[in-house]
């Protein structure tokens, strides 16, 4: 079957396409050459007047795992508000903060977007986090394992063991947790919180193993890339939420010691102490920051107004927040000698100060960075706001005048502190698809993903142009999953099961003799059983896993 | 290229058997390092007797004299399908109780639930339902198996012995030989509220020192609980005396948590059997958080037995809401009142019931006047003859499956040990849903 879309304007950034009309063709859930004239077309799609993408790609989302179940568990009230009827094509469920699996699957498409990645999947919990993702239809997903506050790489560097067993450690996590990336949530900071430390900053010992969250990060970014992992170090800096974290995190960026760090919802960690209040934007010296520093990636994890909860592997920052809750309730856990995790309802309001700050804080970061390729969009959803929100967020990116609006409606405290309304900066349709698309891609190192070149996934959305940006994204004309057509005028045609995306770097399985000791003796599970297999993934028929490419091992470091 | 890290885990049995590490779904622990032999389809479980395990294990041998029946009479499983169908298709309002199945199954019950607009509650969720509102009113400090076998120094204990619902407790998450931190896990401090009349025999370390217990009635612990709260919370108390126990007692018990370290204190909710004992729990709750203050203390809330834990987590997030919910609008709804078993059947809300038992043949359908299907573990002794019965394979005997652990963080595979003939659950649900498509 040939599909032709004719006449489309094409922004498709990994080949510098900045609204170009094209024809493009799918053959068999792939984007391929122009075929010869004799060639019989299926099927055309009239796209003249649209603009056309790759399907989206969200890189850091909260969509599966014990926390973001637990955060379901407790907010029946949010949930009741939002019910998903059965209908021809879509099961039932529900929406708003934290939305059934079922359901984020469909939103996700309906919005354009055609993946999703979790970002802070437990080793000891993966499993748990792919059952869910199995349930989550039509998007493509992947995780990022989480490890820093795990005991058996603490112990590691308590005992000096040199980078290449790290490594092994990292490639074999990978491999049993089926995880695309490795993840550090407040380096060593969980584990602190379980010796009743309440606050750990990037140089300051853990208490029992004395280790720095330095010492974590460094290790963990070189192996990652010593490992050829496409994804840099996802970090959830220390900190977080703490007035005068900007500190905390410009030094972070140069812990990285020039290896490629990724630093996620950067917004929770841009806060200064300036001001009657002893809270500011530290947004300038950030964005600053990551102009210069090549090495560094960041999301921003903007707030929006509204109902949500927050879930997090750092218990140490969400046991601080408790007392912030709305309603009030709060699940925190130490977990397994592995992580931990803490689940907080919130509800940030523009006449809070910190909230409008908070929201500002994040538009001035996206604005204030200059490269599009280092910066994505996200609400670290449901931690600032449901993912549903994305078409909101986009406008104020797009729009000036619609953004200065909204900033007069905050907290006059706030916007005396902010410099946002003197941003002048509107994102263009190219910038987004590169936030949204080619530029996530490339960071997952999802190469057949994010764009529209020969050989990709034909994974497009196809919007109407509207001048009102959040409209002409919430509700795309068209998006085809792997070729197949799954979303007309913003709602669901058909339902598709995507794949799960993993890298499985080379390694020593030597490692497992001191992990199976290990596990013998101090846990209580076989390290086997810890294990995630693929099968398990593909159990069902509703999944799939896909192992992309790692340039493999570099040589062994002395 | 290394080689794949992950073997099969058990393809196929052969005749005669060892089978080590196994997972056990005797209890909510699911210890996972039981040793099974198995000889021309019997199992026995080899190197523990906890009495759990091997009541699992060694209760399901003839398979031979299974069949579905309808209306008591021997029944192709084809028939009986056709026959579950057909009931439910005349069904206003029909009801899935028990649950007590693994994930694959829950989902398939799910499905099944939406499909029929049914509504959904767990055998065991009078118990779980305490701690799910505890969770939705307050939240919790929690921990899991893990963290408390290499962290914990002190461990209260709260209503019964624990190990008449989790036998091997002790033995593996607080009398373990080695822990993590240095910390000598024969010394730690073990003490019980609750009773009156429990064994605490196991709650005596390696060493021979006794555990400390505070014996009170069970009815009594929301009075105790609150006044050990008080204490923790330094507040003077007008009476020397709390529920018979002396206040220098519980304030001696208070002292101690605040000195600990990393203590925890566990519970099983079925233990908890008082009206609103959920107000017991969020007072536990609001106890944890307390000590939280200024050292560390976590909750260890012990379920998982028969699938409760694994229903409750399958439910939240295929429909977004934890079990006692429904479908009969279409979409999912929340209701821990007024959808429970009970309440469906005494008021006739609901028609139809089916009964999902596949883990633990003793655990029957409530009585009801309401058509009955029992799909089920094989060995089950139906003494009111439902109008169909279909005997499923039982998880982790029969076929594999993956089952959630008592702390609701760890999943475990369950493997499959021995040659069945039975359809799994799911090949059932699905068959019937099938049926109901026609």
């Amino acid at each position: 079957m040939l599909i032709k879309l004719s006449g489309g304007t094409v922004y498709d950034p990994a080949h510098s396409i900045d609204g170009k009309v094209m024809d493009i063709y799918i053959r068999n859930g792939r984007i391929v050459e122009r075929p010869s004239d004799d060639e019989p077309i299926s099927l055309e799609y009239d796209l003249s007047g649209k603009v056309v993408m790759a399907g989206a790609i969200d890189m850091h989302t909260h969509i599966g795992g014990g926390k973001v179940n637990i955060a379901r568990m407790m907010l029946p009230e949010d949930h009741r508000s939002d019910p998903e009827a059965h209908s021809e094509f879509c099961r039932a469920g529900c929406g708003h903060a934290v939305p059934s699996t079922l359901t984020t699957g469909y939103r996700y498409a309906e919005m354009g977007y055609t993946a999703g990645f979790e970002p802070a999947m437990l080793p000891v919990n993966a499993r748990q986090t792919h059952l869910e993702m199995a349930d989550t239809p039509i998007i493509d997903k992947g995780g990022y394992a989480m490890l820093g506050s795990d005991d058996f790489l603490l112990r590691m560097l308590t005992a000096k063991k040199d980078q290449n067993a790290i490594n092994d450690y990292v490639a074999w996590t990978l491999h049993a947790t089926q995880a695309i990336g490795i993840k550090v949530v407040n380096p060593g900071g969980i584990s602190a919180f379980k010796f009743n430390q309440r606050f750990l900053d990037l140089d300051e010992n853990n208490p029992y193993y004395h280790v720095t969250p330095r010492d974590i990060l460094k290790v963990l970014s070189r192996a990652v890339y010593e490992l050829g992992i496409p994804k840099p170090l996802h970090v959830h800096g220390n900190n977080l939420g703490v007035p005068g974290n900007v500190e905390t995190t410009l030094k972070t960026m140069g812990a990285a010691e020039g290896y490629p760090l990724h630093l996620t919802h950067i917004q929770f960690h841009s806060y200064g102490t300036e001001g009657d209040r002893k809270f500011s934007s530290g947004a300038a010296a950030i964005a600053e920051a990551l102009n210069k520093h090549k090495n560094i990636s960041a999301d921003v994890g903007q707030i929006m107004f509204g109902q949500t909860v927050t879930c997090s592997g750092d218990n140490m920052s969400q046991h601080r927040n408790a007392g912030h809750s709305h309603p009030r309730k709060a699940v925190v856990m130490d977990i397994e000698c592995d992580a931990g995790c803490g689940v907080v309802p919130f509800k940030y309001k523009d006449q809070n100060f910190v909230n409008a700050l908070q929201w500002a804080i994040g538009l001035e970061i996206f604005l204030l960075s200059e490269d599009p390729w280092r910066m994505f969009l996200t609400t670290d959803h449901p931690n600032g706001a449901p993912f549903t929100s994305y078409p909101h967020l986009i406008r104020l990116l797009m729009d000036k005048s619609f953004r200065d609006d909204a900033f007069g409606r905050l907290n006059l405290d706030a916007q005396a502190m902010s410099t946002l309304n003197s941003i002048t900066r509107e994102y263009s349709l190219y910038e987004i698809a590169i936030m949204t698309r080619a530029g996530a891609a490339k960071l997952l190192g999802l190469h057949d993903r994010g764009h529209l070149g020969i050989g990709a996934a034909a994974d497009i959305t196809v919007y109407t142009e509207n001048t009102d940006r959040e409209k002409m994204f919430s509700t795309p004309d068209y998006v085809f999953k792997d070729g197949e057509l799954v979303v007309r005028n913003g709602k669901i045609v058909k339902v598709t099961w995507g794949s799960t995306h993993t890298v499985k770097p080379e390694f020593d399985r030597g490692i497992e003799k001191d992990l199976k000791k290990y596990f013998d003796t101090y846990h209580t599970m076989n390290m086997e059983h810890f294990k995630v297999s693929a099968d398990e993934i593909s159990d069902g028929g509703q999944g799939r896993v896909v192992v992309q490419e790692c340039k493999g091992r570099r040589e062994k470091t002395a | 290229m290394v080689n794949p890290v992950h073997p099969p885990l058990q393809a196929d049995v052969p005749e005669i058997a060892l089978i080590p590490t196994v997972t056990c779904p005797g209890c909510g622990l699911l210890c996972d390092d039981v040793v099974i032999a198995r000889n021309d389809n019997k199992l026995t479980v080899r190197n523990t007797d906890c009495p759990k395990s091997i009541a699992f294990f060694e209760q399901a041998s003839a398979l031979d004299e299974v069949f579905p029946r309808i209306e008591g009479q021997p029944a192709e499983l084809a028939s009986a399908i056709r026959k579950a169908a057909e009931i439910l298709r005349h069904a206003q309002q029909p009801l899935i109780g028990g649950l007590a199945t693994d994930v694959h199954g829950m989902r398939a019950t799910l499905e099944l639930a939406e499909a029929t607009g049914a509504t959904l509650d767990h055998m065991n969720s009078p118990a779980v339902i305490r701690n799910v509102f505890a969770v939705q009113n307050s939240g919790w400090h929690t921990c899991t198996l893990t963290e408390v076998r290499n962290r914990a120094d002190l461990v209260l204990i709260i209503g019964g012995d624990i190990t008449g619902r989790f036998p091997r407790f002790f033995e593996r998450i607080i009398w373990n030989r080695e822990s993590m931190f240095d910390q000598d896990p024969a010394s730690r401090d073990i003490l019980y509220i609750g009773g009156p009349d429990i064994d605490t025999a196991a709650g005596t370390s390696p060493k021979g020192i006794k555990p400390t217990f505070i014996p009170c009635a069970i009815q009594k612990l929301p009075e105790v609980i609150g006044a050990l709260l008080a204490l923790v919370k330094s507040k003077q108390l007008p009476s020397d005396m709390v529920a018979g126990i002396p206040l220098a007692d519980l304030q001696h018990l208070a002292t101690r948590l605040a000195s600990a370290k990393y203590s925890v204190i566990a519970w099983a909710a079925a233990d908890l059997d008082f009206p609103h004992a959920e107000l017991t729990v969020h007072q536990l709750a609001e106890l944890i958080g307390h000590l939280n203050h200024t050292t560390r203390c976590s909750g260890l809330p012990l379920g998982g037995s028969e699938g409760d834990i694994t229903a409750n987590q399958v439910s939240s997030w295929i429909s977004g809401f934890p079990i006692r919910n429904s479908y009969k609008r279409g979409y999912p709804e929340y209701d821990p009142y007024r959808f429970s078993v009970d309440h469906q059947l005494n008021t006739g809300e609901a028609d139809v019931l089916v009964w999902i038992s596949t883990l633990d043949s003793k655990r029957m359908p409530p009585q009801t006047t309401a058509p009955t299907i029992v799909i089920g573990h094989p060995e089950m002794q139906l003494v009111n003859v439902p109008k169909v019965f279909i005997p499923v394979g039982i998880p982790g005997v029969d076929h594999t499956g993956i089952m959630f652990r008592s702390d609701s963080v760890v999943a475990l595979p369950l493997r499959k040990l021995r040659e069945s003939s039975l359809p799994t659950l799911k090949q059932v649900l699905d068959g019937i849903r099938a049926e109901l498509e026609k």
